[in-house]
């Protein structure tokens, strides 16, 4: 039997969406190896988040016990290792978010289990499964086999589609060993932000080192469009926004229905993060940026320029 | 309180090349590509070198791989660290495989604090150092930076961003995790992984260069460690990713407008 944990992730009790797209590769593998899928909440608001996730059809298990009221990975890995030996799970799944890389290779390390990370799809027949994901900033592709007998990956959420709202869940308690931590948690400080979530809007707008540190534009165009912002690594480097908002190879991966890119060159290591978009707008000044190579619609033209005319044109639509 | 650290430096192709995958799938075309130190790993190195300077202790830089990787180790020396490991390991390695060489190089030398990059730009795996800090029963800090940018006052004055307690007994580490910066406090030892904001790294002077020539650097064959090192994260084959069609241009914001609102339907 090949039984599948799915580790979820939430904060204050609300689940987030990155662990539905974990739940669907989590369940694809339970299909080809036979086996059933568990979900696992752990921390503060556990038990809410572990409600939600049963909305979507899930066996869903909480805990959470005072050594894990925030998240530390130190202290969850031995958690999830624990209940993934009684659940008989022989994989472990998780969203590639910084959460889920963060927790995952060490969880799977306690395993004895080899991990994949930032899977893009599986791959091989029946109960053999083999896993895509990129390496060299996506310029290849790799199909890897995990030969422990117990396994573990984190997928790319915008590679597998969430798992729809379904009958047949549950949530229940578990109870767990406390674990022996010494890390302290001291603080989070929080970017505030009214805008959707960068990896789940319909719409980013980013900026790089073309803005000059001038973000208003950019930022003007973004709540326009109801969209997320991004920026570039020059952009965050040089400290004009949050380095939560780079998107790349080394920052978020995003695939919305629409990127623009304002002011960014298109190297490999940004294009990595968002080539995955539906459409791809790029606005710079010089005709021989590589990131026209991959746009589908390319502007010639100063960003300071071409944003406040298009967003003209979107506030006269409305 | 001198600290002891272990710093990792992984031989990569440098992110300026261009990468492509032999037509038969078993690899990449390594003609015309060039080789560095993994750009995580330097500001690992650049940390290390910033702690020492401020509290006093050692850099211990190590690699695994063939004997080219002798070149990131005096690239490390160069900047500045005291002396280098090279594990001798010829083929494909995976972290867990890294971890375990690791980890036995940490039982060697007791570092009180293991710095690595997050990630490895080629394999692209970000696991070692969370693995390594298991099997070691170690405290992990991963994706450390700092509050203050790459532009601030504290980058120009190379201050560490990694912040040692007053007893040196425990490292405050500032986490660049999503949706804001998470500050965590590991006793020491610890294994901590680096990202991009936490620092700037230096470049290596001509005396540095010199200098490294003469650094101390110990060759181990992997094979005499005690660990398996056969690969438990098998490439089965390498292919490259769907192309995206791009290249359009539009010649004004009105014709981008309509594109974007009668072709793509996305405004
Ligand atoms: C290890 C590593 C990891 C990395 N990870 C990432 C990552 O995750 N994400 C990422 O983005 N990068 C990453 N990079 C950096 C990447 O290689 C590039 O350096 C970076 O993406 C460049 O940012 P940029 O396009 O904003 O700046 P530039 O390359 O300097 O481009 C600025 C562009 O703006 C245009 N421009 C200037 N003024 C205007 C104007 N007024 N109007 C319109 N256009 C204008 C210019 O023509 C130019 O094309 C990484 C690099 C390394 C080594
Ligand atoms: N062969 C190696 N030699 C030295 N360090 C390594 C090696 N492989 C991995 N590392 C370290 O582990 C970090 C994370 O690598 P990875 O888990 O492969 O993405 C790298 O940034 C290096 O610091």
């Amino acid at each position: 039997m090949s039984n599948v944990l799915v580790l979820a992730e939430q904060s204050h009790g609300k689940l987030k969406k990155a662990t539905l797209s974990a739940l669907t590769a989590g369940r694809e593998v339970a299909k080809r190896s036979g086996g059933k899928v568990t979900a696992l909440v752990l921390g503060k608001g556990a038990a809410q988040a572990a409600e939600e996730l049963a909305g979507h059809g899930a066996e869903v298990k909480h805990a959470d016990v005072p050594a894990l009221e925030h998240y530390l990975a130190e202290a969850w890995a031995p958690v999830v290792a624990e209940v993934a030996q009684a659940a008989g799970a022989t994989w472990v799944v998780a969203a590639a978010t910084a959460f889920g890389k963060d927790l995952l290779p060490r969880a799977a390390a306690r395993l004895g289990a080899a991990a994949a990370t930032e899977v893009l799809a599986l791959a091989g027949e029946g109960a053999s499964v083999f896993l895509r994901r990129p390496m060299w900033a996506g310029n290849v592709i790799a199909e890897v086999e995990l030969t422990t007998p117990v396994k573990a990956f984190t997928v790319r959420p915008t590679e597998f589609a969430p798992a729809p709202k379904a009958a047949g869940g549950s949530a229940a308690a578990v109870a767990v060993s406390p674990p022996a931590v010494q890390t302290r948690f001291v603080e989070f400080q929080e970017v505030k932000s009214e805008r959707p979530e960068l990896t789940e809007a319909r719409v980013v707008v980013s900026g790089g080192r073309g803005t000059k540190g001038d973000f208003k534009e950019v930022e003007a165009l973004a709540d326009d469009l109801g969209a997320a912002v991004g920026a570039s690594r020059a952009a965050v480097d040089a400290g004009w926004v949050p380095n939560d908002w780079q998107v790349g190879q080394t920052g978020k991966v995003v695939a919305p229905e629409l990127y623009v890119a304002a002011g960014i060159s298109g190297a490999i290591q940004h294009v990595a993060g968002m080539k995955g978009a539906k459409v791809i707008v790029a606005i710079n000044k010089d005709p021989e940026a590589p990131i026209f190579q991959i746009a589908d619609y390319g502007l010639v033209a100063d960003l300071f320029k071409a944003i406040p005319e298009l967003r003209e044109k979107v506030k006269a639509s409305k | 309180m001198p600290l002891k650290m272990l710093v990792t430096a992984k031989r990569v192709e440098d992110p300026e090349s261009k990468i492509a995958v032999k037509a038969d799938g078993s690899g990449i075309v390594t003609d015309g590509v060039n080789y560095k130190m993994n750009p995580f790993d330097e500001i690992a190195v650049e940390e290390a070198l910033r702690l020492k300077e401020k509290h006093g202790g050692e850099v211990v830089v190590a690699s695994i791989g063939g004997d080219k990787s002798m070149t990131e180790i005096r690239a490390a020396l160069a900047m500045g660290a005291d002396r280098g490991l090279l594990v001798k390991h010829e083929g494909a390695l995976d972290p867990m495989v890294a971890a375990a060489i690791l980890k036995v190089l940490v039982e060697q030398e007791k570092p009180d604090l293991v710095m690595l990059g997050k990630q490895s730009i080629d394999d692209d795996q970000n696991q070692t150092g969370q693995i390594l800090a298991e099997r070691l029963s170690w405290p992990q800090a991963t994706f450390a930076s700092k509050k203050e940018s790459l532009e601030s006052e504290a980058e120009q004055k190379k201050q560490p961003g990694l912040v040692l307690g007053g007893d040196g007994k425990r490292m405050q580490v500032v986490r660049e995790v999503d949706g804001g910066v998470e500050t965590v406090e590991v006793p020491l030892p610890a294994v901590v992984t680096v990202d991009l904001r936490l620092n700037k790294p230096r470049f290596a002077s001509l005396p540095g260069i010199m200098k490294a020539k003469k650094k101390e650097v110990k060759e181990l064959p992997a094979a005499g460690l005690g660990v398996d090192l056969s690969p438990k994260v098998v490439v089965r084959k390498l292919h490259a990713p769907p192309a995206r069609q791009g290249g359009v241009k539009v010649a004004d914001v009105a014709e981008l407008y309509a594109k974007l609102h009668q072709e793509a339907k996305v405004i």
